[in-house]
């Protein structure tokens, strides 16, 4: 296991830690329908995105401390996997005609609606480009977490890793 | 059983099953412990209840329990231990009663630590479980602007939780140079905007009636105050996330032996691998017998509640080998990779201790 120095200081993983973790997809697997996005570099014992998926396609096997391993053949992008991590860790994007997409867990209130207008922050949560919110997934199975699909600028598809919270009692 | 937190819950729930009379007793008003203020999904396998979240766990744990009748006493404090297994309760600060137990399982918990430093003592400053059963519990928000001390998961989940209930999280300080907490929580509370500083400390909280001001400072390799590092954050409240520290009042006074495991805790019973304490049918489980999760309690307690019901006579040695080895293989699963194998190591030490006893 490598040391994930830039993860264990500044608490977020580095382009270079998700490399190592084969966990930083390309821009070809990003292109067109996109690729599910996986960023669990550490080894901890958890394995609900392997148990939620219905392909086979997201496995951790045993021990359950291995990372998960995406086979991309395998995955539909039915995105069950993004509200069963516990860590929050899984999203999906996609990259067609210079637009990108992010499908995202969210945990906070107030939740963002279609249309909404938001700024799109990186692993820091430092803001990085304008998005705007297509959908907000609720459904009961997600056990009380969201799947929000955002759009954005394509050259920041990289980057993007989810979306600045809106302040209670501010805009 | 003392204590109906995650650990007892399941012991007294696996000694039901196999028929033997339980008493579950616990001083709160209301069981589950600790589960009831977690309310982020657990980690683990689907026979750890992962991808569950912690209140969700204590319904069904709760509801199991009803369902097979276990005696619940609450708001009974079991204040002493004699020889003989002779349980002294007091019910409801009013009533004190003995009662006498073939077998007891411990399972009191543990207490958080705290830290002091000048201004400790304002109000704004608490333990971050403190701040967690505020939220969570009595949904009250104790302040808009947290300083959060401890990096690890409970300071890191309930920085994240802080947020969800509507607080900004101002940052969260680490003594050590590497941040303590699971990557995938911190990432989640770094990516909401919170600076996670490592080789940084509070000094000193200052305001009038409440706190109003934290100075920070970052630390040498010798944990010394670099001088001129001070920084001055606007919140109004702290919150201590620096560990756990095992209850082992009631173990001591049933005369158990102890031993000193830092990555554990502190000072905890040593144990067999049946849970089983230096005293005869005493039972050690759960943050108890050394700081872990209630993942890991829940199956300690499992253990626990087996081996005392096979001990009474409830399940034959066959069914009880098999049923603790399903559960030792389940608690191993936990203990994996590089987060578990320092647990897994130091909770060698406490079997090898006992053996050695």
């Amino acid at each position: 296991m490598s040391s994930n120095d830039y993860l264990k200081t500044m608490g977020a993983p580095s382009f270079d830690e998700l490399e190592r973790a084969g966990m930083l997809p390309s821009l070809a697997d990003l292109a067109g329908r996109g690729c599910v996005c996986v960023e669990c570099v550490e080894e901890i014992p958890c394995n609900p995105c392997e148990t939620s998926c219905p392909q086979g396609a997201l496995v951790v096997g045993y021990p359950i401390t291995n990372l998960p391993v995406v086979d991309r053949s395998k995955c539909t992008l039915c995105g069950l996997c993004i509200a069963a991590c516990p860590g929050l860790a899984i999203t999906i994007k996609s990259v067609e005609a210079g637009n990108a997409k992010i499908r995202f867990p969210w945990e906070y209130l107030p939740l963002p609606a279609a249309g909404d207008e938001v700024e799109m922050v990186d692993r820091l949560g430092e803001a990085v480009c304008a998005g705007k919110i297509l959908s907000v997934n609720s459904a009961a199975k997600n056990n009380r977490t969201a799947v929000v699909t955002a759009a954005f600028p394509a050259a920041f598809v990289q980057q993007v890793a989810s979306i600045r919270r809106k302040r209670h009692g501010t805009v | 059983m003392a204590k109906a937190g995650p650990a007892g819950l399941c012991a007294a729930i696996e000694l039901k099953k196999a028929g033997a009379p339980v008493i579950l007793m616990d001083e709160n008003g209301a069981p589950g412990g600790q589960l009831f203020k977690q309310i982020h999904k657990f980690f683990g396998s689907r026979e750890h209840k992962a991808g569950i979240r912690g209140f969700d766990i204590g319904k069904e744990l709760l509801a199991e329990s009803i369902a097979l009748g276990i005696d619940v006493r609450l708001d009974t404090e079991v204040v002493g231990i004699e020889r003989g297994l002779k349980l002294w309760a007091v019910e409801k600060k009013a009533r004190s009663y003995t009662e006498e137990a073939a077998a007891i399982v411990l399972a009191t918990g543990a207490t958080e630590n705290a830290l002091s430093f000048p201004g400790w003592t304002l109000p704004g400053v608490m333990t971050a479980g403190c701040a967690q059963t505020l939220i969570n519990v009595h949904r009250v928000l104790p302040g808009k602007r947290v300083l959060m001390i401890g990096s690890g998961n409970v300071g890191v989940i309930v920085s994240y939780q802080l947020m969800q209930a509507g607080a900004e999280v101002v940052a969260v300080l680490e003594a050590l140079p590497r941040l303590g907490g699971y990557g995938v929580h911190t990432a989640k509370v770094r990516r909401a905007g919170v600076p996670l500083r490592c080789s940084t400390t509070i000094l000193r909280a200052e305001g009038k009636e409440s706190v109003e001001r934290a100075v920070i400072a970052r630390l040498d390799e010798r944990f010394q105050p670099i001088p001129g590092s001070e920084e001055t954050l606007e919140v109004d409240t702290i919150c201590l996330a620096v560990g756990l520290t095992p209850a082992i009042e009631l173990s001591c006074i049933a005369g158990c032996s102890q031993i000193y495991v830092p990555e554990l805790g502190g000072n905890m019973p040593i144990h067999d691998e049946f849970m089983r304490s230096s005293v005869d049918s005493v039972y050690v489980v759960g943050d108890l017998a050394g700081i872990e999760e209630a993942s890991t309690a829940m199956e300690e307690g499992r253990l626990a509640g087996i081996h005392a019901a096979h001990a009474m006579g409830y399940l034959d040695e066959a069914s009880m080998s098999a049923k603790a080895e399903e559960t030792r293989r389940r608690l191993s699963a936990l203990r994996q990779g590089a987060f578990g194998q320092k647990r897994f190591d130091a909770k060698r030490r406490i079997l090898e201790k006992k053996a050695a006893v």
